[in-house]
């Protein structure tokens, strides 16, 4: 009797333990122990990866284009559309400052400025025709994706013209020499950071948030409730196209000119943005998670990398990895429901 | 929900096996026979005047065209694969200045099939049954896809073939460099000879299947397998710089020090260099191609490099072979011409300031009308 009384509280105290392992699974989002699988993997093909911060450095350098793209396409899918143009905007901003800045290096912020401003006109022109004209946003952005990629090659003439001056590239390529305790620091590493939380305070801290959520999930109740539909619709592709564009320096810094540059990022965005767990469908999804989506999809690239898999199989793996994170994210949606 | 769960789970598998049988398909590109003459044809000298080596052959052997022979003016047609890399737009503009010194020609006309093999079946086709064509030029998207058609081109009219072959003789002739093997070789040979003992390599290549780039690889495999040198991996980066500077810094990341880089093409290289440079390492032994951006590094760092070629004066070639048959003069056949390489020796006469980034240095195109702005240069 007395050795039962001993081992009730023993189990109780067990079951604590596995309800609060429950509860971290429930509560925190799968995207996180997606991205930590990814690491140990990343560890277990690479003794050296966490022998030193800079490789961890290395790959947040590597992943902020991709990042920024998807805090950029997270806005547009929550509010319920695609944004497919981003990658032609990525190759236009390349092959344009290339372009333009080919012999005159002094205009460079001149033309970054003018780079972005095309992405935001090219953004509200998607949102425009997506809301007015009543063109599914897949097939406005597309339309736009093929125009503006068909724009930046008749203006290089199909091959790189020029080249990117070396302070167009700092944002890209360079490094402090110090930042806090981390030296030689990324400046791309920096600007994603401060892209994150301006994002993620505006998505998740203020008003315009609200209604890109209220948009997504139902556009009538919430133009019944006051919300300017239109107008959120087109800011959001306007952040897009924004966010596109800065990708577009990032990456012109990070490699340098060529013509196919930004092909293939605008479903990889996509790809980030689901595995962040945000619904296609729009209505639901999470900026810190859309942004840990995309530097996992870059440990996914490198941890691919290390394995040394032979190029088919490594794209099936991806494409397995892929699928299986976005099913575990819908049951688990699904089940906490 | 279990029921579920297993389904998304067999669905993983039934793709990993199929993935997997795909792979296993995978074929061997390697032919010891061909290998062995190309490497031959690097060290034959060329027929043919020395400053143009457009006009150049190794080994030739003449075939008479007098039954192709016409009266000018002529309509020449050209169905071109697509310009989809800075290599096909180099030679293309060379092309069509080369087409503007000839009289002659009074019509070329130009379909582009962008890169798909049945748009250039159809493109073809409709060349062929215009009648409009005195002669036709090819420069197949692939080898198989395109072999009937050309076929089919063949007995209505003269056909040249040029860049990638066709497996057919149909043609009057067919154009071309000397071939992957030698290319891939030449950079292979270069690394065994420079590279420390037991130094590692990382090879870099554009994309599996394709025939003119698989010969390259496996030419290089082979030599580096025969000097026992460790192959750290060879990747694909898609001819995309970022994709191949993110390769090898995941490399330098994993190995801490690669002593040489082997590439099959030369349009990212420069991406590569800068991730050794970006990482604070030493840059090792580059194959490179002869793309002026690679010129610039290899100078400016004083590189140990070598950039073999895949010229871009065959375009040139392709036009004038058909001048020659329609004149009914002999033309070699097969047609292979010369493929020079750019070592430290001849680095300064290939270096050209004026010229884009991604301008090839063999481009057989520096007297034609029009040099250098149209191919993106500056006159100075």
């Amino acid at each position: 009797m007395a050795k039962l009384q001993h081992e009730v509280p023993q189990a109780n105290a067990w079951r604590t333990v596995v309800t609060a392992i429950g509860q971290i699974f429930r509560w925190v989002p799968p995207i996180y122990f997606i991205f930590a699988a990814i690491m140990i993997g990343i560890g277990l093909t690479n003794e050296n990866f966490f022998t030193h911060y800079r490789n961890t450095l290395n790959l947040l350098l590597q992943a902020a284009p991709l990042a920024v793209l998807a805090a950029g396409q997270l806005f547009v899918i929550i509010s319920g559309g695609f944004d497919l143009s981003v990658g032609s905007i990525i190759t236009f901003v390349v092959l344009g400052s290339s372009i333009m800045l080919s012999g005159n290096p002094e205009a460079t912020y001149w033309v970054i400025a003018m780079m972005l401003g095309i992405g935001i006109v090219v953004g509200l022109f998607n949102g425009a025709v997506t809301h007015y004209l009543k063109v599914p946003s897949i097939i406005t952005t597309l339309g736009m994706m093929l125009t503006i990629k068909g724009a930046a090659l008749l203006w290089s003439g199909g091959a790189p013209r020029g080249s990117l001056p070396a302070a167009f590239r700092v944002f890209g390529r360079d490094r402090m020499d110090k930042f806090l305790i981390w030296e030689r620091f990324p400046h791309a590493v920096l600007i994603l950071a401060g892209i994150g939380i301006v994002a993620t305070l505006l998505l998740h801290r203020t008003n315009f948030g609200k209604q890109v959520y209220a948009v997504g999930d139902n556009p009538r109740a919430a133009a019944l409730a006051g919300i300017n539909v239109p107008l959120v619709r087109m800011i959001c592709f306007a952040l897009s196209g924004l966010f596109a564009a800065i990708a577009g320096v990032l990456l012109g810094g990070f490699s340098g000119v060529s013509t196919q540059v930004g092909d293939g990022y605008e479903l990889r965005a996509i790809t980030a943005v689901v595995l962040g767990g945000a619904r296609l469908l729009g209505g639901r999804g999470g900026m810190p998670e859309a942004i840990m989506g995309a530097i996992t999809l870059q440990a996914l690239f490198s941890l691919l990398n290390n394995l040394g898999l032979p190029q088919p199989l490594r794209e099936a793996v991806q494409a397995v990895i892929l699928i299986s994170a976005a099913a575990y994210a819908v049951l688990r949606e699904r089940r906490k429901a | 929900m279990k029921n579920r769960i297993k389904a998304v789970l067999g669905m993983c598998l039934i793709a990993l096996v199929a993935s997997v049988s795909v792979f296993g398909q995978a074929s061997e590109f390697f032919d010891p026979d061909e290998f062995q003459r190309q490497m031959e044809l690097l060290n034959v000298e060329p027929v043919g005047p020395a400053d143009q080596p457009w006009l150049q052959a190794l080994d030739p052997n003449y075939v008479s065209t007098t039954q192709y022979a016409k009266e000018p003016p002529w309509t020449i047609c050209f169905s071109n694969a697509g310009l989809f890399n800075p290599w096909r737009v180099v030679g293309y503009e060379t092309m069509m200045a080369t087409v503007e010194t000839i009289p002659e020609i009074a019509e070329f006309i130009v379909l582009d099939a962008e890169g798909r093999d049945d748009k250039q079946i159809s493109d073809i086709a409709d060349l062929v049954s215009s009648g409009d064509c005195d002669l036709l030029i090819v420069s197949p998207n692939t080898t198989a896809a395109l072999t009937p058609a050309v076929e089919q081109a063949c007995q209505r009219l003269p056909v040249i073939v040029f860049d990638r072959g066709v497996n057919t003789n149909c043609p009057v002739t067919f154009i071309s460099p000397i071939g992957g093997y030698a290319y891939g070789a030449q950079g292979a040979q270069f690394i065994v000879e420079n590279l420390p003992p037991g130094g590692t390599v990382l090879a870099l290549r554009i994309s599996p299947g394709v025939d003119v780039l698989e010969t390259r690889w496996s030419a290089a495999e082979q030599i580096f397998k025969e000097a026992g040198v460790r192959v750290l991996g060879d990747e694909f980066t898609g001819d995309d710089r970022a994709t191949t500077k993110q390769i090898v810094m995941d490399y330098l990341n994993r190995f801490g020090q690669i002593d040489a880089v082997w590439m099959d093409a030369g349009a990212t290289t420069v991406a590569a260099i800068e991730a050794f440079e970006d990482l604070g390492f030493d840059i090792p032994i580059f194959v490179g191609e002869d793309q002026q951006d690679f010129l610039v590094k290899w100078a400016e760092e004083g590189l140990t490099a070598i950039g073999p070629s895949y010229p871009t004066f065959q375009w040139r070639t392709a036009v004038l072979a058909a001048v020659m048959v329609l004149s009914g003069e002999d033309v070699p056949s097969p047609w292979r011409l010369p493929q020079p390489t750019v070592t430290q020796d001849n680095l300064e006469q290939y270096l050209q300031a004026n010229m884009p980034p991604q301008h090839y240095a063999f481009c057989g195109c520096e007297d034609l009308p029009g040099y250098p702005e149209r191919w993106g240069g500056r006159s100075n």
